[in-house]
């Protein structure tokens, strides 16, 4: 039901809907319920108001439902995030240079392009370093970023399982040229990047 | 109270001055509460409104792809000084300041505050703070275009106004240290006979709890701003990697700050929401203690979870799920506090005027705006919207929708005592649903386009966000609209407006005791408290408009 261009993108996509369908329920319950009252409790009806200073039972079960909603939101959001940042022993290592305002990735033979090939089915860790403000590394269609910092070293995992072109963008404020921090990601078949990636 | 206290040949404070002075003067150097607390709806309210036509200029330029009446620099100083103006211009010391400062002595019994000389200094701060803030952007080097976070590197490397502006936010600090320390000491000391803790309205209790907020947190955002001073100026590596500095400990100390701030801005709102809905639905709140406890115990653990600002800033990764537990954890008791206040509902005798229909917006716009926090709370899909369009709707929708419309809920139900008269209750009465589906016109896309991947602080888009951008322009037409034709009735209201008794909506709590507006020193003689706050029996005894 969840696909994406990567598992990963369909899990995220799972957690979204699985908070966003609790919080449609809430949403609609409380705003039914207060409507209802305003009607129901009019003072153009005439009841005499009564005055209820709480109930324990109540307020003990809507501290403790809600509780248990949101534990299982932490728990999905944090098992998407683990196997976001599971970092394999055989990945492919491509180093991401950002400054205002672009991008560079650097391969392991000393290959520099501007736009990011990668192929397809193969788990990919991007190293990230910026050489001025903060940057993002932000993937849209992946459901990932990660912010690029000078002299701090993050990473970020990327794993491909659609061929095609996909947006990148850079997602933390860098100064003038921010929005226009585009570039592409490239998902090649293993055979194709291979060419491109032997070639000079 | 044992009786409703009615005097009716006593003056009011427009006529009676603290002072020697009469005109202007009387004014500029009162240390009347309630006096205080209008001119700072008067320069807080001029500041929204400055606050809300940048925002409309934002939204003009994003109508249409390209560039369609301001270039991208603008465009960046803009949302800057849009930030700027509406944190800490606005909704930080909004209710507190203006609100808090005219009703929290009237609610409990008091005739002003603890330091009224400390009250006027603090207007006064607050004003050269915003001074600075417009001198920032006249002065060579241009206004500053960095976001209202000032993020370093950027801040340090920008050539804009950055030191200037940011030493407005350190004197802004000042100001709001002063009411705190002014509010907690004036709860603690003035409280009248029989007040006891637990007999004070909810709207003091909200207040209370900021106020140790304001006291304890902002400190840390003085300390941050002076060192991104220091650095600016003199080059010492605090910050900035380039100079042997740490950025993630910038952005550490800004949310150490700023996420407690969040709790400044909301809860005294949630006081606000307290007292109109026990009014309007003339019975007692659903839950007394668990409300002001949890807004006390909010001003000593809000501290603990504001790196969820940074899940993809470079944290390590158990810091990272810690804070993303946490909270969870600490937004539940803001969060269940809806349940009460609808329970609050049940039973009651509901007569929804204006101020109710403004909770009600409330209850919905923050409802979204708290439910969407979930999503940003949650590492897998924070990590995918954290930055983008999706912030932004979820902020506007609990700050503005939250704080912002119980800005005008307050403003409603308390304009009548605040100045002897009615406003046009059928003008208000559009202004609610014109408000709401402007509202929701302007942010719901934002949330949409988000989740698409449209990063926030940008100049322009790609063109699939085309229709979503058309539609949140047209819907700041609407919302704007509305705020300008609020601000206009209510003016008109002022000299215009049917007279208003003293107690029209038929509330209870200290301040409807009293006539409108309220005499210099509040009350004739100060009451003896035998009542609960929210106990509508004694409505019997006092005089008010059935
Ligand atoms: C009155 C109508 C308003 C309009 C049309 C409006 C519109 C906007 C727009 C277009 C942005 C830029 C989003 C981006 O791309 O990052 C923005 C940012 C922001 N708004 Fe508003 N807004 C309004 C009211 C408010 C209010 C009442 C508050 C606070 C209570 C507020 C607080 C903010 C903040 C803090 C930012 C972020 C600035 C930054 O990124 O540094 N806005 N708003
Ligand atoms: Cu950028
Ligand atoms: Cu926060």
């Amino acid at each position: 039901m969840f696909s994406g261009p990567s598992a990963h993108a369909g899990n995220v996509d799972f957690v979204m809907f699985y908070i966003v369908s609790i919080s449609v329920v809430l949403l609609l319950g409380i705003t039914a319920t207060m409507i209802y009252f305003v009607f129901k409790y009019n003072r153009k009806k005439g009841h005499k108001p009564k005055d209820i200073h709480g109930n324990i039972v109540l307020e003990t079960v809507w501290i403790v439902i809600p509780t248990i909603l949101v534990l299982s939101m932490f728990y999905y959001g944090y098992m998407g995030f683990r196997e976001f940042r599971y970092v394999p022993k055989d990945a492919f290592v491509i180093d991401v240079v950002a400054r205002q305002w672009q991008w560079q990735f650097k391969y392991g033979d000393g290959k520099t392009t501007d736009t990011l090939y990668v192929p397809i089915n193969k788990q990919i860790k991007l190293n990230l370093e910026s050489l001025d403000v903060n940057h993002s590394l932000y993937i849209p269609a992946f459901r990932i970023k990660q912010d690029v910092l000078y002299g701090i070293k993050n990473y970020m995992m990327l794993t491909p399982d659609e061929l095609g072109s996909f947006d990148i963008a850079c997602a933390e404020y860098c100064g003038l040229d921010h929005w226009q921090m585009y570039t592409k990601l490239v998902v090649m078949p293993q055979d194709k990047f291979n060419e491109w990636y032997n070639t000079k | 109270m044992s009786n409703g206290t009615i005097a009716i040949a006593e003056k009011s404070f427009y006529e009676v001055s603290t002072n020697k002075h009469s005109g202007i003067l009387s004014w500029l150097l009162t240390t009347d509460h309630k006096r205080i607390g209008i001119m700072y709806l008067v320069t807080i309210a001029f500041f929204f409104l400055v606050g809300a036509t940048i925002g409309l200029f934002m939204r003009l330029e994003l109508l249409t792809p390209g560039r369609t009446i301001m270039g991208a620099q603008t465009y960046n100083t803009l949302f800057t000084l849009h930030g700027v103006i509406m944190i800490f211009l606005f909704i930080i010391p909004g209710l507190p300041a203006i609100f808090g400062n005219f009703f929290l002595p009237i609610q409990i019994g008091a005739r002003d505050v603890a330091f009224p000389r400390l009250n006027l200094l603090s207007y006064y701060i607050y004003v050269i703070g915003a001074i600075l803030v417009l001198v920032s952007l006249f002065i060579p080097g241009g206004p500053i275009d960095t976001g209202w976070t000032f993020y370093i590197p950027y801040s340090i490397r920008t050539g804009t106004n950055v030191s200037m502006a940011i030493f407005a936010a350190f004197v802004l600090g000042f100001s709001s240290i002063l009411t705190g320390i002014n509010f907690v000491t004036t709860v603690h000391r003035l409280r009248a006979p029989g007040m006891t803790w637990f007999k004070m309205p909810l709207f003091v209790w909200a207040t209370y709890a900021t106020a140790w907020i304001q006291i304890i947190a902002t400190p840390v955002i003085g300390i941050t701003i002076l060192l991104v001073i220091i650095e600016r100026v003199f080059g010492v590596g605090i910050f900035d990697p380039a100079l042997g500095g740490d950025p993630i400990l910038y952005q550490h100390m800004f949310w150490i700050y700023s996420h407690p701030a969040v709790y400044i801005m909301i809860l005294p709102a949630m006081g606000v929401v307290s007292e109109i809905i026990t009014t309007f639905s003339r019975r007692t709140i659903f839950g007394y203690v668990p409300i002001a406890m949890s807004s006390l115990a909010i001003a000593f653990v809000g501290y603990l979870v504001w790196a969820h600002h940074m899940f993809v800033s470079g944290m390590s990764d158990t810091a990272t799920w810690i804070f993303s537990l946490l909270t969870f954890i600490v937004a539940l008791p803001s969060g269940v506090k809806i349940f009460n206040w609808v329970a609050t509902m049940y039973k009651g005798s509901i007569d929804p005027q204006v101020p109710f229909l403004w909770v009600m917006n409330f209850i919905f716009l923050f409802s979204i705006g708290g439910l969407s926090g979930l999503v940003l709370g949650s590492l897998a899909t924070d990590v995918h919207v954290t930055d983008t369009y999706f912030v932004v709707a979820h902020f506007h929708y609990v700050m503005f929708g939250g704080t912002g419309t119980i800005f005008f809920g307050a403003m409603h139900y308390w304009f009548p005592k605040m100045f002897g008269r009615m406003y046009n209750k059928k003008f208000a009465t559009i202004s609610v649903i014109t408000f709401f589906i402007g509202f929701n016109m302007l942010y719901f896309p934002k949330f949409i386009m988000g989740y698409m991947g449209m990063p926030r602080r940008y100049y322009d888009y790609l063109p699939k966000f085309a229709p979503l951008q058309e539609v949140s322009t047209i819907g700041s037409w609407i919302l704007v609209g509305t705020i300008f034709f609020i601000t206009g009735y209510l003016l008109y209201a002022l000299r215009n407006g049917p007279k208003a008794s003293g107690n029209p909506w038929g509330g209870v709590t200290l301040e409807w005791h009293i006539p409108s507006p309220p005499p210099t020193e509040n009350f004739e003689e100060i009451p003896t408290i035998t009542h609960e706050p929210y106990d509508f029996s004694q409505l019997k005894e006092m005089e008010y408009d059935k």
